[in-house]
């Protein structure tokens, strides 16, 4: 994809980044001329995407996250979050609803549905020991797009 | 909430003590980092209120992802060991549809919505 637009970000995986992470990719997605309710669908997968990385991928200590994010003349936008943590053994499996490996934290085993479910596309990569990387697909009408015109 | 017995300034936890069970309003971003501080610090009020409902009013929340879930369903899980429950209000269509997703509504009441 022919990016018009891109960024890249790295901080710490910890729990008060998430918010920012939110924050940090709803402004690059401003010159979009979003609808509110396209740049909630975005928001709620990064953090969906951020939160599991900042949960699992370094259960030692906090590393590093990652995240690019571009889009294209016709809004559609490409996000990854990655992180080079453990990695997940099964990403078939990690991605049904309910599955958790994060018992003691009251983790629902929901965030890639939801991930899914906000977004267009959602790819996973990972490998054990070496990192998760995600991709979110979206294709953002502006705002003026968004309501039906007349004919 | 027009009459708090008590009031956390600073907080995202507003919460009031009730014939029928603890009442609390929660504002502003429900995500992981927020709901690993709000689980603990309710099931505190739980256990010192000896409340068996608890009514959740999540009308000041802007923003909620899957850990809201987490958090419903855990504090669900405690109150249902004591005969009670959980209900939800104020929740917006949003907030709804990652409920739903989990089948959460299956589980605890629904109160009044708001629009939007």
């Amino acid at each position: 994809m022919e990016f018009v637009n891109e960024m890249r970000l790295r901080f710490k995986a910890l729990a008060e980044n998430e918010a920012f992470a939110r924050l940090a990719i709803s402004g690059f997605l401003l010159p979009l001329d979003p609808t509110l309710e396209a740049l909630a669908d975005v928001k709620t997968a990064v953090s969906e995407a951020v939160t599991n990385a900042v949960v699992h991928a370094y259960p030692e200590a906090p590393g590093e996250i990652d995240m690019r994010a571009g889009y294209a003349a016709d809004g559609t936008i490409e996000i990854d979050v990655i992180d080079r943590g453990r990695g997940i053994e099964d990403v078939e499996k990690a991605r049904q609803p309910f599955f958790t490996t994060a018992d003691g934290d009251e983790r629902s085993g929901m965030g890639f549905t939801v991930m899914e479910s906000f977004m267009d596309r959602v790819s996973v990569r990972s490998a054990p020991g070496k990192g998760t990387a995600v991709r979110l697909y979206k294709r953002i009408a502006p705002r003026d797009e968004a309501v039906p015109r007349r004919a | 909430m027009e009459s708090l017995d008590r009031e956390v300034e600073d907080s995202m936890l507003f919460y009031e003590k009730r014939a029928n069970g603890l009442a609390v309003r929660l504002t502003g971003e429900l995500d992981h980092s927020a709901a690993r501080d709000l689980g603990s610090r309710l099931d505190a009020l739980i256990d010192e209120t000896g409340a068996k409902r608890l009514m959740m009013d999540l009308s000041g929340v802007d923003f909620m992802d899957s850990s809201g879930i987490g958090l419903v369903i855990g504090r669900y899980k405690r109150l249902k060991r004591r005969g009670g429950g959980v209900t939800l209000t104020g929740t917006n269509a949003r907030v709804d549809r990652i409920f739903d997703m989990a089948g959460v509504y299956q589980l605890v009441d629904r109160g009044e919505r708001r629009r939007g």
